[in-house]
């Protein structure tokens, strides 16, 4: 059991990091803390600096200014850097395969830099293209794949030495929705094994679904909160309302009720409500009290959606 | 240095070479075509009774010279795929994220296109001496090759010609975006070398141990110079930012 006040100690962090190319700024004054065994989503438009951050934060490109950790090892000191990469599997937005390798070559290479010794090599190789589904492709070379295929293959080589921390970069941008559900339930299994996981995507559907919390970044880290967080800042909760009829009675109980807002749609009620569970019972009774008639009542919350345009419009 | 990961990089090359027949064709036939063309036009000088074997000793010298041309051709064809074919392939972001130094992966990439360069000039230049041995020796009454001057070509200008080649190479690839422009501009490594081979026609100089030794000796300070321009240009910022 945890001690009292026990905290897991950040397995990604970065405290006001900067990256300059020349004049162009292209990560400014990030900060934000990733827990071990979270998936963060990082969104943002192109161009926000998405790629930058996770090339520093893998030890690719070197910091402008501020710092950054990865399991407690320091980003840019050139000894941690070598432990980071130990640590760290990476998807990049191009997989970068050898398409003129086949699929068991393309990892035994990765599983070969990363020193697993052979008999681990080709256990991992053989758990991971089980589990994506391409396991019988093994010695087809690369360059005959379907894109969904080469990007489980770039998930693959990026698992083959065990990562605690992994890195994706638009991991199911281009795939179609079967091969882009996959991949995010091979996710769901990593982060269900205690893997810290960096997601970079522009689907705000795939971020809502797998993600712990998620940044909204535009060079700059303009929110980060969990999905459920990040929209109740956009305007809270609603409840609709459809009536029958709006009589004029049914009206005026609705408005004699302590509510922040009120709007009217014909016969579609729609108010903010600040704790739904408590509030709409006492609203539908008072809708029924003056005669009314309730064809249904449902919770209306901003998708994630509405909060991205909020932030990077 | 790990040297096991810069062979293990370099293997994965050859595996990749493998699949390339424009690869494999080079290194077969050009170095071939050498081997058997040069002595093919000696056996028709004498055949014509312009010369005798005697007479064209200098020449045998001369042609032998070839083979390090065939090394600056030959490198720059694989260090081109080996390089730029990972830049096109965009596969250096994942390899540069694997706990492997800069140095470890220019050492692998060099030997990627050193080894099977050199593999196969000494390959082509033993069937270039056999077949002038075969030529030659009921003229000359003593097999001519080998000797000290083929001895220098193979075993030191060729290899110091071919790691100049190399280490141009990865400083074209960090400027360039595609494999034919490298080869292109690499192609322009040979000139020097051709250059000094006309020379030798016209007999402005001689092709011979000491003028190798003397080039040798050149080459030297230009690839140590060369090692350190091109490990200062494959740094996994300046590639990931920087190279086209």
């Amino acid at each position: 059991m945890p001690r009292l006040g026990w905290r897991p100690r950040p397995t990604i962090e970065a405290d006001h990091l900067t990256k300059r190319f020349g004049e162009l700024t292209a990560v400014d004054d990030l900060s934000f803390r990733v827990e071990e065994g979270e998936i963060f989503g990082l969104l943002g438009p192109n161009g926000a600096g998405k790629t930058t951050a996770v090339r520093l934060l893998t030890c690719l490109v070197s910091t402008t200014s501020g710092t950054a950790r990865i399991g407690g090892y320091e980003v840019g000191n050139g000894a941690d850097a070598m432990r980071i990469r130990r640590m760290i599997g990476l998807v990049p937005d191009n997989v970068g395969l050898y398409e003129d390798l086949s699929a068991y070559r393309n990892l035994d290479f990765y599983g070969r830099l990363y020193e697993r010794p052979e008999r681990e090599r080709r256990e991992a190789i053989e758990r991971l293209l089980k589990m994506l589904g391409v396991w019988a492709q093994r010695d087809l070379l690369v360059g005959t794949f379907s894109k969904g295929m080469k990007q489980k293959i770039a998930i693959a080589r990026a698992m083959v030495h065990d990562p605690r921390v992994l890195f994706l970069d638009e991991p199911t941008a281009n795939l179609d929705p079967e091969a882009a559900k996959t991949v995010r339930d091979f996710i769901l299994e990593l982060k269900s094994e205690g893997r810290t996981i960096f997601l970079n995507t522009h689907n705000l559907d795939e971020a809502q679904r797998i993600c712990d919390r998620i940044g909204i970044l535009r060079t700059r880290l303009v929110t980060v909160g969990t999905p459920a967080e990040l929209e109740d800042s956009v305007w809270g909760q609603k409840t609709t309302i459809l009536l029958v009829e709006a009589t004029e009675p049914v009206r005026r109980a609705v408005e004699s009720l302590p509510l922040r807002k009120v709007v009217w749609e014909g016969n579609r009620l729609t108010v903010d409500v600040t704790d739904a569970a408590r509030e709409n019972p006492t609203i539908v009774a008072a809708i029924v009290g003056a005669g009314g008639r309730v064809q249904f009542v449902s919770s209306l919350r901003p998708t994630l959606e509405d909060v991205y345009l909020k932030y990077v419009r | 240095m790990d040297l096991s990961k810069s062979w293990t990089i370099t293997t994965k090359d050859f595996a990749v070479f493998r699949r390339k027949r424009s690869v494999i064709y080079g290194l077969v036939a050009f170095p071939l075509a050498i081997a058997l063309g040069l002595p093919t036009v000696l056996a028709l000088v004498v055949q014509r009774g312009s010369a005798t074997y005697a007479q064209l000793t200098p020449l045998m010298d001369a042609f032998a010279f070839f083979f390090v041309i065939s090394t600056v051709y030959l490198s720059t064809s694989l260090a081109s795929y080996s390089i730029v074919g990972e830049k096109v392939e965009k596969s250096l972001e994942p390899l540069l994220a694997t706990p492997t130094t800069d140095s470890e992966i220019l050492l692998g990439k060099v030997l990627a296109a050193f080894v099977p360069t050199i593999a196969s000039t000494l390959l082509g230049a033993t069937v270039f001496m056999a077949t002038v041995d075969a030529l030659s020796a009921p003229d000359l009454g003593y097999l001519f090759f080998p000797n000290w001057t083929i001895a220098v070509f193979l075993l030191l200008a060729a290899p110091l010609a071919c790691l100049f080649s190399v280490e141009a190479n990865v400083i074209i690839s960090s400027r360039v975006a595609d494999i034919r422009t490298a080869q292109q501009f690499g192609g322009l490594i040979v000139l020097p070398f051709a250059g000094l081979y006309v020379l030798a026609e016209i007999q402005v100089i001689t092709l011979d141990a000491l003028a190798l030794l003397v080039l040798s000796a050149i080459l030297v300070p230009a690839d140590v110079l060369l090692f350190f321009v091109s490990r200062a240009t494959f740094r996994r910022e300046a590639i990931l930012t920087k190279w086209r």
